[in-house]
């Protein structure tokens, strides 16, 4: 996967100025509901893990099987430079990943490998489940921890 | 406020103070702590709690690097950048000389074993609520830690908040040995606020500072600016942080939120800790954070 930051300079909508979510970037747009679809299906997985609904095989593993698929999706076009959290509002990503793209690049497979881990078990019990969800969990605090800004 | 213009009364009390003799360094002696044998294995846990890793181990370490506690992560603040020192077990880059007592001087009274101020960034002020039985454990479990040479490096602290000795006034000012949140509690709410005050300081950054650098224990976990970035750290009060306990106990353990968003920043790694913790202990900081007076507007 490549971050094609030169394809699209954002500086003209950026100096926007803009605080609503409507009127950011779209690429921006795009990366925020992957992430979204990533959290419902986390979620799916979660709350059984949890012990708030009960475990399900069939939903657990099309919840895993989304999660890898989002994981193959090539990430090029979401991440244009100019799109960070100093440039606009209504961002969270830190400058630093533009400053580290292998390293990000790395954590992404690292969430790819996690989730592949979790399709591999999910349908097969809600214990093997349990074990394979924190890794995944693992991989999205990893890149957090360095990338994204607290709210 | 301009650090220059926090500097002056921070000087002024450092010198009326000084002659006072309040500002001296404080040390425990062997003798106060006497009778205490430490447990290695209950010792992991409020190694955990505490946090140490956390600061002291390498930026972004997981599993078994956790207990490599070699410092070297930066912390940026208003008044210089500190570098989390070499904690780990070796004798000369590390602690692995210290006597117990040593230990317990520099996390409960911030005094070095030379007798020299250790400076606020690392939280004595909350680990001198701990109870001395669980220093005697953690110290027992620090003995099992591994070592390493890497040499500590000098914190990035300009004048004047290089007078080590202006630490002591702050110290005057700072430190308490009663926990902020009083009255009556449950047996849940009490175990959660010792894990919260004493071990776990998350009042550091959850609550506002004062221009000296205080932490203002009228807005008690009301959130506060980032320190170290963009942003502010959310607040923790039942007003503010409106997930069920359970979802405030899941969240310490799995890392997501209850929209099953993942935490980020320091807050990652503050999960690592209290994830090795047991479930009662999370529902308990939780049953705590539901016990805190509310940050109002």
């Amino acid at each position: 996967m490549m971050f094609r930051t030169s394809l699209l300079t954002l500086a003209a909508i950026a100096a926007a100025g803009t605080t609503l979510a409507q009127d950011l970037p779209a690429p921006v747009q795009a990366r925020q509901g992957q992430f979204q679809i990533m959290a419902l299906n986390i979620g799916v997985v979660a709350n059984m893990a949890r012990g708030n609904t009960e475990y399900d095989a069939a939903s657990a593993q099309a919840a895993a099987d989304n999660l890898v698929a989002i994981s193959m999706l090539d990430q090029s076009f979401h991440w244009p430079e100019g799109t960070d959290n100093m440039a606009l509002e209504g961002t969270r990503a830190l400058p630093a990943i533009w400053e580290n793209l292998p390293d990000v690049v790395e954590k992404w497979g690292a969430f790819g490998a996690a989730a592949q881990g979790l399709a591999a078990v999910a349908g097969g019990g809600l214990e093997g489940m349990q074990a394979a969800l924190g890794p995944v969990g693992g991989s999205c605090g990893a890149c957090h921890d360095a990338y994204r800004a607290p709210e | 406020m301009r650090p220059v213009l926090i500097a002056l009364p921070v000087l002024a009390l450092a010198f009326l103070a000084g002659g006072l003799a309040l500002t001296r360094p404080v040390t425990v002696p062997d003798t106060a702590l006497a009778g205490l044998t430490g447990d290695a294995i209950a010792g992991e846990a409020v190694f955990w709690a505490a946090g140490c890793a956390s600061c002291h181990a390498a930026e972004g370490a997981t599993g078994a690097a956790r207990l490599v506690l070699a410092g070297g992560q930066r912390f940026a603040s208003e008044f210089g950048t500190f570098i989390a020192p070499n904690i780990s077990m070796h004798p000369e880059q590390g602690i692995g000389a210290w006597s117990f007592a040593d230990f317990v001087t520099a996390v409960q009274e911030g005094t070095s074993p030379e007798g020299r101020h250790y400076y606020p960034a690392f939280p004595y002020g909350a680990y001198r609520l701990a109870a001395r039985q669980d220093l005697a454990d953690l110290w027992a479990f620090w003995q099992t830690l591994p070592s390493a040479d890497t040499p500590s490096a000098p914190h990035e602290i300009g004048f004047p908040f290089s007078i080590r000795r202006a630490v002591g006034a702050w110290n005057l000012l700072n430190l308490h040995d009663d926990f902020v949140v009083t009255g009556e509690l449950t047996e849940a709410e009490t175990r959660g606020r010792y894990l919260a005050e004493a071990l776990a300081h998350c009042a550091e950054c959850h609550t506002p500072r004062d221009a000296l650098g205080g932490l203002d224990r009228r807005a008690w976990m009301a959130g506060a600016p980032n320190p170290s970035g963009s942003g502010t750290i959310p607040a923790l009060t039942p007003d503010r942080l409106t997930w069920s306990e359970a979802e405030i106990a899941a969240y310490l353990n799995d890392g997501f939120t209850p929209d099953f968003d993942s935490a980020g920043g320091h807050m990652v790694s503050v999960i690592r800790n209290i994830a090795m913790l047991g479930d009662e202990d999370r529902l308990a900081i939780a049953a705590y954070l539901k016990a805190l007076p509310p940050a109002g507007d």
